[in-house]
C-alpha cells in the first residue's frame, strides 16, 4: 500500500532495498556473521512464548535484510547471486514480512539481552523497519499516525488547543502554574499524546513537584508532543522532523534540560536517537522524568513520606528500563513512600513488555496478537497476587489497561509521577 | 606404504595450504564485516552505568536468569559440545605437539583417557543437537544447508579423531589421513559458513555489551 501523507516520495521496493543497504553496517554484519540459529531468542520473545509459533522466532523476522546483506556484502554471496543461485528479496516477501517486523516485535530488547554469541536483534529490527517504510511496508495504523504526527504534531492529532484546556483543569485541580513558552527555565517539559488525552494529572503532577522542589519549567506552544511515530514506522528523516521541533524549541527557550514525559520510546527517540538523528551532539540535557525525580530526590529538594500502604509492584517499561538505563529510580522512589513494593519475577532489565510497544499499539492489524502476547504479564501479575502496579510509560498504561479489561482482571494502574505528587511531605501546604 | 605417503602429503602441503586458506578467508570475512564501518554515536553516554563491550564478552557466555529452564538441552548440550571441543583440540597431547612442531610453543596436556571422554561427550552433545533441530519447530524454522554442512564437518574431526586414536575401522595411518582430511575440510570452509561465529562472535558481543552501557544497562 501506498503511505499517503508520508512526505518522503513514493515507496518502492528499490528505495526498502536501498535503506536496507544504508543500515547495514559492522555491527548488523558482524550480527548476521555471528548467528548458529540456536533458536535461544525466540525463548526470550513474548509473541513466541505466548503463541509457541516458530515464525515469531526474532532473528528470523530479519530474514530479507540478512539476505540483503548476504548476497550484496559477503564474496560467497556475490558469487551465489552471480550464479543465480541467490533468492532475491521481493514485494511480496516484504509484504508476508510486515506483520512478523510490526505486530510481532515491539522492540522490547529481551532477544538482545539472551542472544549468545550476542545479536543485538532489536537493534536489527528497528533499521529493518527503515526498509519496510521506504518500500511500502508498514502498517495502516502507524502510516496514518505517522502522518499525524509530521501534519498537527502529534500521532493522535492531538492540537494545542486541547493542551490549553488541559492546562486550565491542572492549574485549578492542582492550585499550580502552569508556564508556556518560558525563557531561560530550567526544564522544558514533555508530554505523550496518551497523557494530554488520558492521563493529564501528570502534568499537574509535575507542576506541583517542580514547585516544592524550587526549579523553574516551561511547556512549549510548539513542541509539546514527546512521541515519535518516525522512529516506530522506521522514517528516520520524518523522525528526525519529530525531533527537530524539540530541539528547536529547546533551543530557542535555552533551557537546561528536556524532560521526556512517561513515554518508553518517547525517551529513546529524544534521548538515543535524537543527537543521531539531528547529526549533533545537542546543547541541553535529555532525561526521563524519574530521572529528574530521582535527581531531586537525591539532592533534598523532594521529600517523600511513605504513605501507600498496599501490596504493590512496577512494571518496567521496556525502552525506559533495559534500552534506556532507568531502572534504579523507580525502585528508590517507590521504597520512599510504599513499604509494599514487591518485585515481578524477571523485574528490571530483564522485564517482560506489556506487548504494544514499538509502535504495536497504534497498529490495529496487531490487537489480536497483542492481547495473546499480554498473557506473560498476566501470568507474571498472578504469579506475584498483588491487586496495583504501577508504571511510568503511558502506552504500557493503555496497552495494559485494556488488556487487563479482556481478561477481567481487577488491576488498578498507576502512574509513577503522580503517586510521588500525591506522596510529597508537603502535600498539604502544596495543595490548594 | 601409500597410506604413509598419503598421510605426509596430508600433514605436510595439505595443512599448509587449508591453514593458509582458513587465515585468507577470515581476513577477506573480517575485512567484509568490519570494514563496513559504523557511525559515531552522538547521544551523550550515561557514565555511571555497568557494563562495557569487554564485559559482555564474559558474560554473554552465561545464560540470563530464566533462560535455562527454558531450554536446558541448548544450554547444555551446547557447553559440553564447546568445551569438549576446545579441550580436545587444545590440551590432547598429540595436537600440543602439531601446534609445538608449527609454531614453537606447547603447554600441558590432559590425560589420554580424559581426552577420550571429553571426546565421545562432544560427539553425543552434537548428536543430540542435531536431533534437537530436526524436533524443534524453531531450529527447523531457522535451518538450511549451512546448519547441516557444518554439523557434518564438525562432526567428522572428532569422530576420526576418536576411531584413530583406538585403532578403530581403518588402519591407523590411514584414519589418522582421514583425521587431518577432515581438519583440514573444517579449517577451508570455517570461514564461509556459520562456523565464522567462533571470530566474530567476539565482535559481536562487544558491540552489544558497547551499545547498551552507552545506555546504562550491563547487557
Amino acid at each position: 500500500m501506498s503511505p499517503a501523507g508520508i512526505p518522503s516520495g513514493q515507496a518502492t521496493l528499490e528505495r526498502g532495498l536501498n535503506a536496507f543497504r544504508e543500515v547495514i553496517d559492522a555491527p548488523v554484519a558482524s550480527f548476521f556473521s555471528s548467528c548458529v540459529h540456536c533458536g535461544l531468542c525466540a525463548q526470550a520473545c513474548l509473541f513466541y512464548t505466548e503463541t509457541g509459533d516458530a515464525k515469531y522466532t526474532p532473528i528470523r523476522k530479519l530474514e530479507p535484510l540478512r539476505r540483503v546483506w548476504q548476497q550484496e556484502y559477503t564474496l560467497l554471496g556475490r558469487v551465489q547471486k552471480l550464479l543465480g543461485l541467490a533468492k532475491p528479496v521481493t514485494d511480496a516477501e516484504l509484504e508476508e514480512w510486515s506483520p512478523l517486523v510490526y505486530d510481532s516485535c515491539s522492540m522490547c530488547g529481551r532477544c538482545s539481552m539472551v542472544c549468545p554469541v550476542g545479536n543485538d536483534i532489536t537493534l536489527m529490527i528497528r533499521r529493518m523497519r527503515e526498509g519496510m517504510a521506504a518500500s511500502g511496508h508498514a502498517p495502516e495504523g502507524l502510516i496514518e499516525a505517522t502522518s499525524r504526527a509530521v501534519e498537527s504534531g502529534s500521532p493522535a492529532g492531538v492540537k494545542w488547543a486541547t493542551v490549553q484546556a488541559q492546562i486550565k483543569r491542572m492549574t485549578t485541580q492542582f492550585g499550580i502554574e502552569i508556564p508556556v513558552n518560558r525563557q531561560g527555565v530550567d526544564y522544558l517539559v514533555l508530554m505523550s499524546s496518551w497523557e494530554i488525552l488520558n492521563y493529564p494529572e501528570y502534568l499537574g503532577a509535575v507542576g506541583k513537584i517542580m514547585k516544592q522542589a524550587g526549579a523553574t519549567w516551561t511547556l512549549c506552544d510548539h513542541a509539546y508532543e514527546a512521541t515519535n511515530s518516525g522512529i516506530q514506522i522506521g522514517a528516520s528523516d520524518l523522525a528526525r522532523v519529530l525531533v527537530g521541533r524539540i530541539v528547536a524549541a529547546a533551543e530557542e527557550l535555552k533551557v537546561k534540560c528536556v524532560i521526556s514525559p512517561e513515554c518508553g520510546h518517547a525517551y529513546s527517540a529524544i534521548r538515543w536517537e535524537g543527537p543521531n538523528l539531528m547529526g549533533r551532539k545537542f546543547g541541553f540535557e535529555v532525561k526521563h522524568i524519574l530521572e529528574v525525580l530521582d535527581d531531586f530526590r537525591s539532592s533534598g529538594r523532594l521529600k517523600l513520606k511513605g504513605t501507600l500502604d498496599k501490596p504493590l509492584t512496577y512494571h518496567d517499561p521496556c525502552q525506559i528500563s533495559r534500552r534506556g538505563g532507568v531502572y534504579e529510580q523507580p525502585r528508590t522512589l517507590l521504597h520512599d513512600f510504599a513499604p509494599q513494593f514487591k518485585e515481578m519475577s524477571d523485574a528490571g532489565v530483564m522485564n517482560w513488555c506489556c506487548g504494544g510497544g514499538g509502535g504495536v499499539s497504534a497498529n490495529e492489524r496487531a490487537e489480536p496478537l497483542r492481547f495473546i502476547a499480554f498473557k506473560r504479564k498476566k501470568a507474571q501479575l498472578e504469579e506475584l497476587g498483588v491487586k496495583t502496579m504501577v508504571t511510568a510509560c503511558a502506552n504500557c498504561r493503555v496497552v495494559m489497561e485494556e488488556a487487563l479489561e479482556h481478561y477481567h482482571m481487577d488491576i488498578e494502574l498507576l502512574g509513577l509521577t503522580e503517586l510521588v505528587a500525591e506522596h510529597l511531605e508537603h502535600d498539604n501546604e502544596v495543595a490548594s | 606404504m601409500e597410506h604413509l605417503a598419503l598421510l605426509t602429503f596430508v600433514r605436510g602441503p595439505a595443512l599448509d595450504w587449508s591453514l593458509g586458506l582458513c587465515a585468507a578467508g577470515i581476513i577477506l570475512r573480517l575485512f567484509e564485516t568490519l570494514g563496513l564501518g559504523r557511525k559515531a554515536d552522538l547521544a551523550k553516554p550515561r557514565d555511571d552505568g555497568p557494563g562495557s563491550g569487554w564485559q559482555t564478552i564474559f558474560t554473554r557466555s552465561i545464560p540470563p536468569a530464566g533462560m535455562f529452564r527454558r531450554d536446558p538441552l541448548t544450554y547444555v548440550a551446547g557447553y559440553v559440545f564447546h568445551f569438549g571441543l576446545l579441550a580436545t583440540i587444545v590440551l590432547f597431547v598429540p595436537h600440543i605437539e602439531v601446534i609445538r612442531g608449527v609454531f614453537g610453543v606447547s603447554w600441558p596436556g590432559l590425560p589420554g583417557p580424559l581426552v577420550d571422554v571429553l571426546t565421545v561427550a562432544s560427539l553425543v552433545a552434537l548428536i543430540l543437537l542435531l536431533v534437537h533441530r530436526f524436533y524443534s519447530p524453531v531450529k527447523r524454522l531457522l535451518s538450511g544447508i549451512d546448519d547441516y554442512l557444518s554439523w557434518v564437518l564438525t562432526f567428522l574431526p572428532l569422530l576420526t579423531g576418536y576411531l584413530a586414536f583406538h585403532h578403530l575401522l581403518l588402519e591407523y595411518t590411514l584414519m589418522l589421513a582421514v583425521h587431518i582430511i577432515s581438519v583440514e575440510l573444517l579449517l577451508v570452509i570455517l570461514p564461509f559458513t556459520k562456523l565464522f561465529h567462533s571470530v566474530s562472535l567476539w565482535f559481536s558481543r562487544w558491540y552489544n555489551g558497547d551499545i547498551n552501557a552507552r545506555k546504562g544497562v550491563a547487557s
